[in-house]
Parts: structure tokens; sequence; C-alpha cells
């Protein structure tokens, strides 16, 4: 596991992790590469996995019948794919797919939860890194369903 | 145009002031002051001193104006109406340019500029203040209005010093009153005195001077320049209302969320009244206005309030939606942000605009309420 | 300190518009439209000034010049369609005369700030105002630092100046990111609000102007996200809008507490307008 504890210790997630942290929850992962089109999670599916984008684009995405997929949000190199893993059912509500060569680091999120369940102390390690974003996400999520830039001036 | 008070006094009977009035007229001007009309005192053409409001006063509070007998004969007798002179020097509609198509040419011809010489007699000193504010906003900047420059580069001033406080005056809070200082070409104070009625003149102007050596007159006495001052200190001396004004673009800028704007705008309207009765309120809006062959088109000026919902409107809606925000714009405008704008407040203490309030808001109560203070403490007896 | 033009002699008659003809009609999406008109004499503006457009018969509204300040002679607009007098004009085509009032207003600080990274953030049309420094920074590019364009819009459909997205995304040393709010999967660009994209962009925060323009509400999240970054709220600067009439300083119904939008700005620095943009329907 020493190689995928090294490839975390460079993404911003693991940014002020210990060493033991970092050992421990890189026993919950493993490294991916997606190829265009490839998709990392389905919208219905089961949630089982996250992703940290080492390198590329995911574009989130769902589809509209007669209109085809829309997509909502792209996930770039430093970010966060996935978070339906965190609450039950664990069911995925969108579709993820990658849209160049993309590099990742895949979490087992069972694996994971078990994990931030036996030590609460890495549980918070993980909530910290996990909540911002997400936050982040969301203002940006209502400021897109606000469509305000129909009334941005000239 | 009007310059600082030059000192030199004389005295003129009511006859002497109609010889004024005539010289002034004989000098190409067209006279205006105050008449009685609607069961008001409004400002209109006076040919001489009989259309003058001979003996008539007027009794103001929130929310009503009432005119009344007085006991005397006096001309100038009454506080300030719902007219202030701003309806001559800024037009409350005016066509500002027509514009015509003839095949692909458009032209445009703006308004020529009018060389009306308009004397206004009876000005007070908070309207000489309004005046000033107004030259400020509309003169005074980058860009000149033409029509107001023109007519107020020719206007003449005939100033009153007050003889009476209205009940909604608070002049002497703003320094706008009610003692003429300056910015009129000739000042009168009446004076009443049992059979005795005379007016002291002071001249402002070198065209002040010379329509006063133009007429029949006399100097003052010591007792009768007394006895003008006496006639200022009284007035000043019985405000009808007071507000402490020396901080409030501070007081009102820190507290744009103050619970009594809410207050306010349950009673408020949002009529408009305040914002056309105010000798400074300058806002105005354009219509574009066309003929039916679509050949030729025009556009109109006309005051427009900050109280209507057109005012703010941009594409989705109106910037300021609630009554409350638009009273608030009004007042802060008024007493706080003008400050920043134009180096004074936009307040004059006229106090058109809670005598003229159909439901009596008071802006000096909305200021001592904002302050904190109970207003009842603040009230003598 | 936004800028303004040296004022030439106020004209007459400030309120009376010239006649200007149309020399070139764009559509840039299903709402928008940008053309071009040629002054008699040409018109020096400063980049983010506006001029005031009078559709014969119909009204006349606010529009920012959206072409290069370097050529006066040629004044662009880009609008969108919203109103009756923006239909109107809408419905121009070249050799048709509008009436013209401007320039009026301050500017962007551009030229003050050479030397500095320099972050453009638009929303929607407000990347119409932000071209003229485009422009300007093409022109002058050696005068400054890092060069970042961040522009925001509802789906490539409605996106304006395509070509010269292209262009600037082909430009060395010029960083240009554009978001949709959502998008088929034949868009390749970024989905998503603008303001996250503030993190992909290189700049040095403590020598950094930034210009954002778009609706208000982006304008307040985008100045937060830069004072996070640590850009000064004295080097970050929006431009404004209000209802206009006049476009002088006369009317009074651009008012945004101290603040005449018409010649006070339309741009303002951030730190002047923070405590006003924070108060509901000021």
């Amino acid at each position: 596991m020493k190689d995928l504890a090294d490839l975390l210790r460079h993404h911003p997630f693991a940014e002020g992790l210990d060493e033991d942290t970092l050992a421990l929850v890189a026993g919950c992962a493993k490294n991916v590469v997606l190829q265009p089109g490839d998709y990392l999670l389905r919208e219905g599916a089961a949630a089982d996995s996250f992703y940290l984008v080492r390198h590329g684009a995911v574009a989130l995405e769902t589809f509209v019948p007669a209109r085809g997929p829309f997509t909502f949000l792209t996930v770039k190199t430093g970010e966060i794919v996935g978070a339906d893993w965190l609450i039950p059912p664990y069911r995925s509500s969108f579709d993820a797919r990658a849209v160049e060569l993309t590099r990742a680091i895949a979490f087992d999120g069972k694996c994971l939860r078990g994990k931030c369940e036996a030590d609460p102390r890495v549980g918070y390690e993980m909530m910290k890194r996990f909540i911002p974003p997400l936050v982040k996400r969301l203002q940006s999520a209502r400021m897109q369903a606000l469509g305000m830039y129909d009334a941005a001036n000239a | 145009m009007a310059a600082q008070m030059d000192g030199a006094t004389a005295i003129l009977t009511v006859e002497g002031l109609e010889a004024l009035l005539q010289a002034i007229q004989a000098h190409g001007y067209r006279t205006i002051g105050p008449i009685l009309q609607d069961q008001a005192i409004l400002y209109g053409d006076v040919s001489s001193t009989n259309d003058l409001p001979r003996g008539w006063t007027d009794e103001q509070d929130g929310g009503r104006y009432r005119l009344m007998r007085r006991g005397d004969d006096a001309l100038f007798g009454y506080s300030v109406g719902p007219h202030s002179w701003k309806k001559y020097l800024h037009a409350p509609k005016l066509r500002l340019w027509t514009a015509e198509r003839r095949g692909d040419d458009i032209s445009v011809a703006p308004e020529p500029q009018p060389d009306d010489r308009l004397a206004f007699i009876g000005v007070r000193a908070c309207e000489i203040r309004a005046i000033e504010i107004q030259d400020r906003t509309l003169v005074g900047d980058l860009y000149a209005d033409p029509h107001y420059k023109a007519l107020r580069e020719r206007a003449l001033i005939v100033a009153v010093n007050c003889g009476q406080a209205g009940g909604t005056c608070f002049c002497a809070s703003m320094q706008a009153g009610p003692r003429v200082k300056q910015g009129f070409d000739i000042a009168l104070t009446e004076l009443l005195d049992g059979d005795e009625h005379l007016f002291l003149v002071e001249t402002g102007s070198d065209e002040g001077r010379v329509l006063m050596a133009s007429i029949a007159h006399r100097a003052a006495s010591e007792d009768e320049i007394e006895a003008a001052e006496g006639v200022i200190e009284r007035t000043e001396s019985s405000m009808g209302r007071d507000m402490r004004s020396d901080d409030l673009n501070e007081l009102l800028m820190s507290n744009l969320e103050h619970p009594r704007w809410d207050e306010v705008a349950t009673r408020c309207l949002t009529c408009a009244n305040c914002t056309l009765v105010c000798p400074t309120c300058f806002c105005t809006s354009v219509e574009d206005v066309s003929d039916l062959t679509g050949e030729r088109a025009e556009r109109w000026r006309r005051w427009d309030s900050c109280f209507t919902m057109d005012f703010s409107y941009i594409h989705g809606g109106s910037v300021r939606a609630s009554a409350k925000s638009r009273y608030r714009q009004w007042m802060t405008h008024k007493l706080a942000t003008w400050i920043d704008q134009f180096g004074s407040s936009g307040c004059v203490g006229c106090g058109r605009c809670i005598t003229w309030c159909p439901v009596g808001i008071d802006i000096t109560e909305e200021v001592r309420a904002i302050r904190g203070c109970d207003a009842s403490a603040e009230e003598p007896q | 300190m936004p800028q303004t033009l040296e004022a030439c002699a106020p004209p007459l008659h400030p309120m009376a518009p010239r006649m200007t003809p149309v020399t070139r009609f764009i559509r840039e999406s299903e709402e928008v439209f940008t053309f071009d008109l040629a002054p008699e004499r040409a018109m020096p503006f400063a980049p983010g000034q506006f001029n005031m457009l009078y559709a014969f018969g119909v009204g006349e509204i606010p529009i920012s010049i959206s072409g290069d300040s370097k050529a006066p002679e040629r004044l662009t607009h880009t609008i969108r369609a919203v109103g009756p007098v923006s239909a109107a004009l809408g419905r121009l085509k070249a050799g048709d005369r509008i009436g013209l009032r401007g320039p009026f207003g301050a500017g962007w600080p551009i030229d003050a700030y050479r030397g500095f990274d320099v972050l453009l953030i638009a929303g929607g049309i407000g990347l119409a105002p932000l071209r003229p420094v485009i422009y300007w920074l093409l022109r002058h590019r050696a005068a400054y630092g890092r060069v970042g364009v961040l522009y925001g819009a509802r789906a490539p459909d409605d996106l304006i100046f395509r070509g010269e997205l292209d262009e600037w995304r082909r430009t060395p040393d010029f960083q240009l990111r554009v978001a949709v709010e959502r998008a088929g999967p034949e868009w390749m660009g970024d989905v998503g609000y603008v303001t996250p994209l503030l993190s992909k962009l290189r700049f040095d925060p403590a020598d950094t102007v930034a210009m954002i323009c778009g609706p208000e509400v982006m304008i307040r999240a985008t100045a937060l996200t830069l004072e996070d970054a640590g850009v000064a709220d004295s080097r970050i600067f929006v431009s404004m809008e209000r209802n206009m009439k006049c476009a002088i300083g006369h009317c009074g119904h651009c008012q945004f507490g101290p603040l005449f939008i018409c010649k006070d700005g339309p741009v303002h620095s951030y730190d002047r307008l923070r405590n006003l943009l924070a108060c509901r329907e000021l």
C-alpha cells in the first residue's frame, strides 16, 4: 500500500493528514485509470465507491428523456467525485462519466466507513475533508438553480 | 444672479411695494408670488399687491393645512404652501427634444432654451436654500440642465424674512432660516404695528439696488431695523418642529436595518406627495412618444418620485419593491447621502413633507425614533 | 479610483441624442446581438464606459461599450433583448440610424494597474463590458503579470463572442475558463458555477486586480471568494446596474446609497460597495 499512500499524499484531499491515518485510509483505496466515456458512478446503482481525481475531468450528469444526458457539474484534478457512499442506502444519485483520460484514487466506501466507525478521530479527519467541498458545491448548486445569469447587466 | 447682502436698508410702504412690483415688471420680468387658490396659498402670477393673500395665514400640522384669517392686513403673513419655486425653474413636465424622420434621415431638434425672466416675490430663506441646493444638483456638476440654467440665471429673487413660523417648520434646525442671508436681489421684512404697515428692504445685488433706486423710498430708522430683527428672532424661537441635524449621515446610514423603517412602512402610502412638495427633490423620468405616422417622436421629461415602483425598475423587477425600502431611500437620500453627493443636506426644514403627508408622517419624528429617543420626552410640557 | 476620460466640453443639450448609423449587425445567440455604430467623429471612450442608445419613438437605454477603445471611430454594443427598447434595437440592420449619447461614467481602471496580475470574472452578458479590457490586455500584454478570465453562462448556446473565445483560449499566457450551468455531452468545457473556477487560475493575490461584471448575486459571491483568496477589496472592481434615465446625474434613478451609478460608476471598487451590497433593496 506504500505506493497508494504516496499517491494519496499528493492529492489536496490528504493535505495535513498524519502518516498513520494516511496509511490506514490508503488501505481502502486503489489506483484507477478511466478512459473517456467510462462511468465512475451510475445513477441508481450501489454507491460503494468515491474517487479522488488525480488528473483528468469527470462530468456529473443525469439523463433527460428526449433530450439526452445533461451535465450539471464537471469535477477536475484535485477534486472529489461521489458523496452518496456516506449516507444510507448508499445509492448513487447521478451518473459520473470520464470526459478525458482520468487518473483517480478509488475508495471502497464500506471499508472507509468501517474505519471511521472504529476510530472516530479518523472519522472526524475524513469529515473535515468531505464537508468543505460538499458545502461549496451546495452553494454553487444554489447559484446555478437561481439561474441568475439571465439577470446579468450590460 | 443674486449676491450677498450689502447691509443697505430702506423702508417701503405698501404703496412703495406696489411701485417695486411695477418696476420689476417694467424691467421685463414676469412676477410670480403667493396667491389664494384652491383653499391654499400657492404660487402664481401676480400683477399687483392686490393679488397677494392679504390678511390670510395658514395653520399647519402633520397631514393638516388650513387657511385662516389674520387680524391684520399682512401680505406675507403665512408659512410656505404646497408649491415651491422648483415648479418654475425645474418644470414638472418639459419637452426635451423633437425628432423627425424624413426618408432615411432623422433630425433631432432640442427644445429651445427659455428666455423668460422670472421674478419670484416672497421667497423664504428655506426656499433660497432649496434653490441653491437644486443649483448644485442641476447646474453645478459636469452637465448642466440648460432649461433650468437659463431660467435661473435670469431669475430675480425678492425674498421675505418670515414673520411667523409654521406648525411644521424647522428651518432653524437645518440652518436654512428663518433669516434671509444670501442669494437674493431684494429682501423684505414685513413690519406690522397698529395702523402702520411697512417693509424693511435690504438689497443684495446690483439689480436689486437699481430697482430700489427707481422707486420712492426712505432710509430705515434704528427702531425699524431693530423691529425687523425682532420679527426674525420671534420666528426663529417659535419653530413648530425641531430636529438635530449634525449627525444624520452617520446616524441613518448606520441604521439601514432599524425596525423603525418597518414601522413607518405600515403608515406610508407611498403616494409620493412628500417628493412633489419638497423644494429640493429633483428626480425626473422621461417619456418617449411618437405620432401615429411614426415620422415624429418627442422626449418629455416629468417629475418622478422614488416612491413609485417604476423608479427603480430594472429587467426582472423593482430594486426597491417594499414601502420600507422606498421610504428609507427618500429619507436617507434627503438627510444623509445627499451630503456625500452634493456637500449639504437635501433638507431645508420647510416642513412641507410633514404638512402634505396624507397620514402625517413627520420626518423629524422619524429621525427621533431612529435616534432612539422617546419622542414625547423631547417635547416641551 | 475608476478612470474617466478627460471630459470634453459637455454638449449644450446633454439629453439630445445624435442620430448615428449602424454599420454592422451580428447575432451572438438567440437573445443577444452586437452592432457597431459609426459616429460622425471618433468618440474616445474608456473600457467600461457606457452609452445611451435611443430607438426612434420607443425609448432609450444604457448599454456598455463592448468594442475596442483603440478604435473609437467604431462604437460596438452587445445587447440582450429583454425589454421594448432592446427588442427594437435587436431589429436593426446595417444602415439604420439610432440615437446616441455618451460616453458616460467611470470605467475599469486597467491602465492604473500595470504590473499586476489581472482577473476578469464575467457572468452572462457581463462579458460585454469586460471585452474592452481584454482587448486592452492583449494589446499591452507585456505590461501585466498573469491574466485570467472566467466567464459563466447559462448553457453553451448562450455563449457570446464564440469566435474570440476560441482565439483567447489559444493565446499564450492567457488563462480562460468558461463555465456553463448545464450542458450536453458535446460540451468539453467546465460545467458548474463560475466562482469556484477561481481556484483553477494562477495568480498572486497580493498583486492582483480583479474586475467583475455580472448579476449582483454573482458579484457578491465572487467578491467574497476573491477576498478569501487574499485579494484586497480596494483592488476588486465591479460594474453595477440600476435604472437610468439620463446618465448625467440629474434624474436620480440610479442611486445606490451615496453613489450615482451613472457618474460615480458604473465601475466601483468593492470597498465602497461592500456595505451597500449587503443591504437589501437599497
